[in-house]
């Protein structure tokens, strides 16, 4: 806080107060999620949590999803999916689905904590698939930040930029921001393999290597970057515009008031 | 052999008289003041872009030399062990390893890297659009067509002094970079494979590739800059600055502020100016973030990797490029020769090199061909407005369009996320606007020249609208015109507006071929036309009203509009 | 005239009197000179002298701002430390600099003269001085006798042509010959799949369907040219329902139950073809958009390749691990000449 508060003096202020309040809600969700993961983690599911869920499933998911989560030509089959699916579908907000389009995008969450965590157990019933992660995993201070950069970058740059700033797939298909993401999100995003994403399974990057992915995420997305403004990270791109715009309109405006006569 | 008499008779009185006596005496200085110490430049603030790539020049070598004292050109193995924790213990090349080194433990190094970088981007940018200015004024016509090629060199070196040092750094984005011009290189037939082992020492990415763009980045590139810099700025003074047609302002003369004080204050005020803004640019936004990207490994990828704004025209022109078509056919020729079959990719040969040659071609020779379709060999020291040459603002006009889709295709992924639309869309409508793009400009931007054209000449004649209604007794209502006084109006006035030239026979009353050739393009080139108003023009129109309020003779003009 | 003045666009008109050429305005010579604020109240004068002033004051504050920030704010190895000292270097430099160049343009703009001057233009060549130089110029052919003497001036071309041939030459030592170095890698019967970075074997039962691994042949990390050999044989390794692969006559068995691997150099231009969407089993190429069908053997379904990614042959060895089978069968990356 004695860093923010000298900064508070810059010419910058109000720059950095923009930023503060981001950061500061982005905080807040952070500790938020992060509280509910405590919950989630507490009890292993009950037959009464599949009970819920199931109906919580029939009511809301098997228009789509089918009765007994088998599937339909409209989506697929839940069946093997695992908890951690369910725990990241429908945590982040992907589903359900508000409409079709080339992929599920994340919303505002439609569900309670408890409620998703019935569905979980109800689908994770249905047949074995990757469970929801346990918190010690998700520790990023235990992970390596630097071992999980290089991993990051061979297997998960290509698509979410190296910076985790997202990028593009075809037909519309994107691979999102990782910013904001929690580490429970990001883990069984590797597991399960969400839409296009390919699966990371344990075999292929092993438990404490996500950790250390995450670690990598979590110490980016913490320090966030030494030289200022990042410009949303997006390489040459944004760099290009905003010298075209801001740095040569600054320009242009000093070159208009040089040639200008003084009244 | 005057001067030494004047020596010997000159005795200074102050003291600054006498050191100044004493550098003269000796090196002739009172001719270079003589000559330049109130040499006159014209003002306008779009005369000022040449200076902002000049100072931009001047701030790259002073923070590239700070940047040379700590850079490593070794693409030698080592383990990072700086400052910054997400790449600790990294295998990468000591090139990188010391970029990082800048970054993080020298200080000020990250401020001058990315003041570096900054304004490398502002000095392309800024010989760009000096460029602009000098196609849209007219202003490489003779005497200036020499400068103008020399402009056009200063641009490509620009962009190579810019790409290698892109690369310098080692980290996976400008290696993924150097990795595309390793592919387009051996697409090149024949002496493809062999140009790529040259230049990289053997196999990409080798250990010699850094070292080399390094000698080329620091000394050839800018050396060759400065030269030419020099060459420019000679005939800059030579053939005096052109200026706008204006009052007072002929072909024959230059209006403008003298050298000293006023013009050297506001040049050398803007070099300071140039450099705060960078400063500030550099304080406060980062630029190529290495630490982001991590070293050069050939197997990793970062989405949204593209090259820095100057090259991505080439880059948006491989994306373009379709490689098959249909199912059947692709772009990647198989040629049988008698010693075994050769690879021809057409795929990559097309948009590497056809779009950069008609652009720098058509940029090259432009002032030969225009003066060819006018017949003009005349002097030009005074500028045209733009919509004054309504054909030539339409192609440069065109021309930017091509280049501008180009370059947006090389962030087609990002337009893609961005806007929420299909990448595979993106890339269909930008190859339709590459080729209908520039035509569609073509057609609006004459249009627009020429109505303003049509415009100048209205006010020229009735005057301004003052957006004043008066309502005239028998119950009219009209729109006051005010008319403008003679300096604006000669403003208007005082442009050429070369016609049609229809081919002339010859002595046997025939008409040569490319006289045919000529005819047509110059028909195309000043066919539709709008003539500057004539004083006889005007005597007509202001016969006709009297006063501050519009004739009758305004009023059916009104009417009919 | 009238009606053609304001004619529509669209249609070919000239705006034109007839014979104009000839009856064009006079120039009205240069507007009268309007005084400034500061050239007419003594108050204003002196209200831009302290202007000016002052913002060679904010210079120095800018100066001092560069200090402050370069002795005063000791970095640490945090990031945020960093941010700080380089906003405070950069904004130093920034007040410094504009500080200077606004204070003298706002000196030059309201203090300095604002009358402006007229200079004639001369002409670039004077006639007397092309008479003079031709002259020089053909005294000083006479005086060489180069063109009474074509023995001298023969044998002078024929040298001066041959003699940079070296220069040329000498840069042959740039790099080796390309050889056959482009049409092979690393790969070879029995060389295991390893994961990147870590080089740890992979099992077949390692790769479940959805899955994707990125790959490098065994022993790559020790070799001496490794990014050299890792550019050309890094590899994509998948798995998917064996119905969904239609595998070509002859290349029924270069994948082990539904697991595939493909180059993952881009035949374009040579990109890491990494990105995999396992719904559609498409790859997509982030540099370009080349994009590959992993259900019809890698072909090109969009962008600027020409030809298919090429697929390395695998089978599984007797402790269950994936090897290669052979080294690809055709080069892999971009195209070159001599591929044929």
């Amino acid at each position: 806080m004695k860093a923010l508060s000298q900064r508070r003096r810059h010419p910058l202020a109000a720059f950095a107060l923009l930023l503060m309040a981001l950061l500061v809600t982005g905080g807040l969700y952070a500790a938020a999620s992060t509280a509910n993961e405590a919950q989630a983690q507490t009890t292993t599911f009950t037959a009464d949590d599949v009970e819920e869920g199931s109906k919580l499933f029939s009511a809301n998911c098997a228009s789509c999803h089918g009765m007994g989560a088998t599937g339909s030509q409209a989506a697929p089959s839940l069946v093997g999916v695992g908890a951690a699916s369910v725990d990241f579908q429908v945590g982040s907000g992907r589903m359900p689905m508000q409409m079709d389009g080339p992929q599920a995008q994340a919303k505002p969450v439609q569900f309670t904590e408890e409620q998703t965590r019935q569905m979980a157990a109800y689908v994770a019933s249905l047949g074995a698939g990757p469970a929801i992660p346990s918190e010690e995993i998700l520790d990023a201070s235990e992970g390596d930040p630097s071992a999980g950069g290089e991993l990051f970058r061979v297997n998960c740059a290509m698509c979410h930029n190296a910076a985790a700033a997202g990028g593009a797939l075809t037909q519309g298909k994107f691979a999102p921001s990782l910013e904001g993401s929690s580490e429970k999100h990001i883990y069984e995003a590797m597991v399960t393999g969400p839409q296009n994403m390919p699966v990371f399974n344990d075999a292929n990057i092993a438990p404490e290597d996500k950790q250390d992915i995450i670690a990598f995420l979590k110490t980016i997305e913490e320090q966030g970057s030494p030289g200022g403004a990042d410009l949303g990270s997006l390489g040459p791109v944004s760099e290009g515009l905003f010298i075209w715009v801001a740095g040569l309109g600054v320009i242009i405006a000093f070159t208009v008031w040089l040639t200008s006569r003084s009244s | 052999m005057s001067s030494s008499t004047t020596t010997q008779t000159y005795v200074p009185k102050t003291r600054v008289g006498k050191v100044t006596d004493y550098v003269d005496s000796r090196v002739g200085g009172s001719g270079i003041v003589k000559e330049f110490g109130r040499k006159i430049f014209p003002d306008h603030w779009t005369f000022m872009f040449g200076e902002v790539a000049l100072y931009t020049f001047v701030i790259l070598l002073i923070s590239g030399t700070f940047l040379t004292f700590f850079y490593d050109p070794s693409m030698a193995e080592t383990h990072y062990e700086g400052s910054f924790l997400p790449l600790r213990g990294v295998e990468m090349s000591v090139a990188y390893a010391s970029s990082l080194d800048i970054s993080f433990d020298v200080r000020g190094g990250l401020f001058m890297r990315q003041i570096h970088h900054w304004a490398a981007l502002l000095f392309v940018a800024s010989v760009a659009v000096h460029m602009l200015r000098v196609f849209f004024t007219g202003a490489f016509r003779r005497p200036r067509e020499f400068n103008w090629v020399v402009g056009c060199t200063l641009l490509i070196l620009s962009l190579a002094a810019g790409f290698t040092g892109y690369s310098l750094p080692d980290d996976l984005l400008s290696g993924n970079g150097l990795r595309i011009i390793d592919g387009v290189m051996k697409a090149i037939p024949v002496v493809g494979t062999y140009l790529s082992f040259f230049l990289f020492g053997g196999e990409f990415p080798g250990t010699m590739i850094i070292g080399r763009l390094y000698v080329l980045h620091i000394l050839l590139i800018p050396a060759v800059i400065l030269l030419l810099i020099g060459i420019h700025l000679f005939m800059v003074v030579l053939h005096k600055h052109s200026q706008f047609p204006g009052p007072g302002r002929t072909n024959t003369n230059v209006v403008g502020y003298p050298v000293g004080p006023v013009y050297a204050a506001k040049a050398g005020g803007f070099f300071f100016i140039v450099f705060g803004v960078l400063a500030a640019i550099a304080a406060a936004f980062t630029i190529n973030p290495i630490w982001n990207y991590g070293p050069y490994d050939p197997s990793p990828v970062s989405a949204g990797t593209q090259p820095d704004w100057y090259i991505g025209w080439v880059d948006g022109a491989l994306r373009l490029m379709p490689g098959t078509l249909g199912d059947n056919f692709d772009f990647e020729f198989m040629i049988p020769f008698p010693w075994g079959v050769n690879a021809l990719s057409l795929n990559v040969l097309i948009p590497a090199l056809v779009p950069a040659m008609i652009v720098f071609t058509l940029m090259f020779a432009w002032p030969w061909i225009e003066a060819w379709v006018t017949k003009d060999k005349r002097e030009h020291h005074l500028l045209d407005r733009p919509r004054n040459a309504p054909t030539r603002t339409a192609i440069g006009v065109a021309g930017v369009t091509f280049y501008c889709v180009l370059w947006a295709a090389a962030s087609s992924d990002l337009i893609a996320t961005h806007f929420l639309v299909s990448l595979n869309d993106v890339t269909y409508w930008l190859r339709f606007l590459v080729i209908f793009g520039p035509v569609l400009a073509f057609m609006v931007a004459r249009r627009i020249a020429l109505a303003l054209q049509r415009k100048d000449r209205e006010i020229a004649l009735h005057g301004r609208e003052t957006g004043r209604i008066v309502r005239l007794p028998h119950g009219e209502f009209i729109e006051v015109h005010e008319p403008v006084d003679d300096y604006k109006r000669y403003k208007l006035v005082a442009f050429e507006s070369p016609e049609v030239m229809v081919p002339a026979p010859d002595a046997d009353g025939k008409v040569g071929r490319l006289d045919k050739v000529h005819g047509r393009i110059s028909r195309f080139f000043f066919e539709d036309r709008v003539a500057p108003v004539t004083p006889k023009e005007l005597a007509a129109s202001h016969g006709d009203h009297h006063g501050e309020i519009a004739g009758a003779k305004d009023r059916e003009s009104i009417a009919s509009h | 005239m009238a009606d053609s003045s304001h004619g529509a666009p669209g249609t070919s008109v000239t705006v034109a009197t007839p014979g104009s050429e000839l009856d064009s305005f006079a120039n009205p010579g240069l507007p009268p000179h309007r005084p400034r604020l500061a050239d007419r109240d003594r108050r204003a004068e002196k209200r831009a002298e302290r202007q000016v002033a002052l913002l060679f004051i904010i210079s120095v504050l800018g100066t001092l701002l560069f200090f402050v920030g370069y002795f005063f704010i000791p970095l640490d190895q945090t990031i945020e430390r960093l941010r700080l000292q380089n906003l405070m270097l950069g904004l130093g430099t920034a007040f410094a600099m504009l500080g200077i160049g606004v204070g003298i343009v706002h000196w030059a703009k309201t203090l300095m003269p604002d009358h402006e001057v007229t200079e004639n233009r001369h002409a670039i060549r004077p006639e007397s001085d092309r008479q003079d130089a031709e002259k020089i110029v053909n005294d000083i052919l006479e005086e060489s006798g180069i063109k009474r003497r074509p023995l001298i001036r023969n044998t002078l071309l024929g040298a001066a042509i041959l003699a940079p041939l070296p220069a040329i030459a000498i840069f042959r030592d740039l790099g080796p010959l390309p050889g056959n170095a482009l049409k092979q890698t690393m790969w070879d019967t029995g060389v295991r799949l390893t994961r990147d970075p870590s080089g740890t074997p992979i099992r077949a039962s390692d790769v479940t369907v959805g899955s994707a691994f990125h790959v490098i042949p065994e022993g790559l990390n020790e070799v001496e040219h490794k990014l050299e050999e890792k550019a050309k044989a890094v590899v994509l390794l998948m798995r998917l329902d064996p119905e969904e692969l239609n595998p070509s006559p002859g290349r029924e068995n270069w994948g082990y139950d539904g697991i595939v691997a493909y180059s993952k150099i881009c035949t374009h231009v040579g990109c890491p073809v990494a990105l995999y969407e396992q719904q559609t089993h498409h790859l997509l190429c982030p540099c370009h958009q080349s994009t590959f069908d992993l259900e019809q053997e890698c072909k090109v379904i969009f962008g600027p390749a020409a030809r298919p990614l090429p697929q390395l042959p695998i089978e599984v060895d007797d402790e269950g691990y994936l090897v290669a089978s052979s080294d690809f069968q055709e080069p892999v990356g971009p195209s070159f000449w001599e591929r044929g």
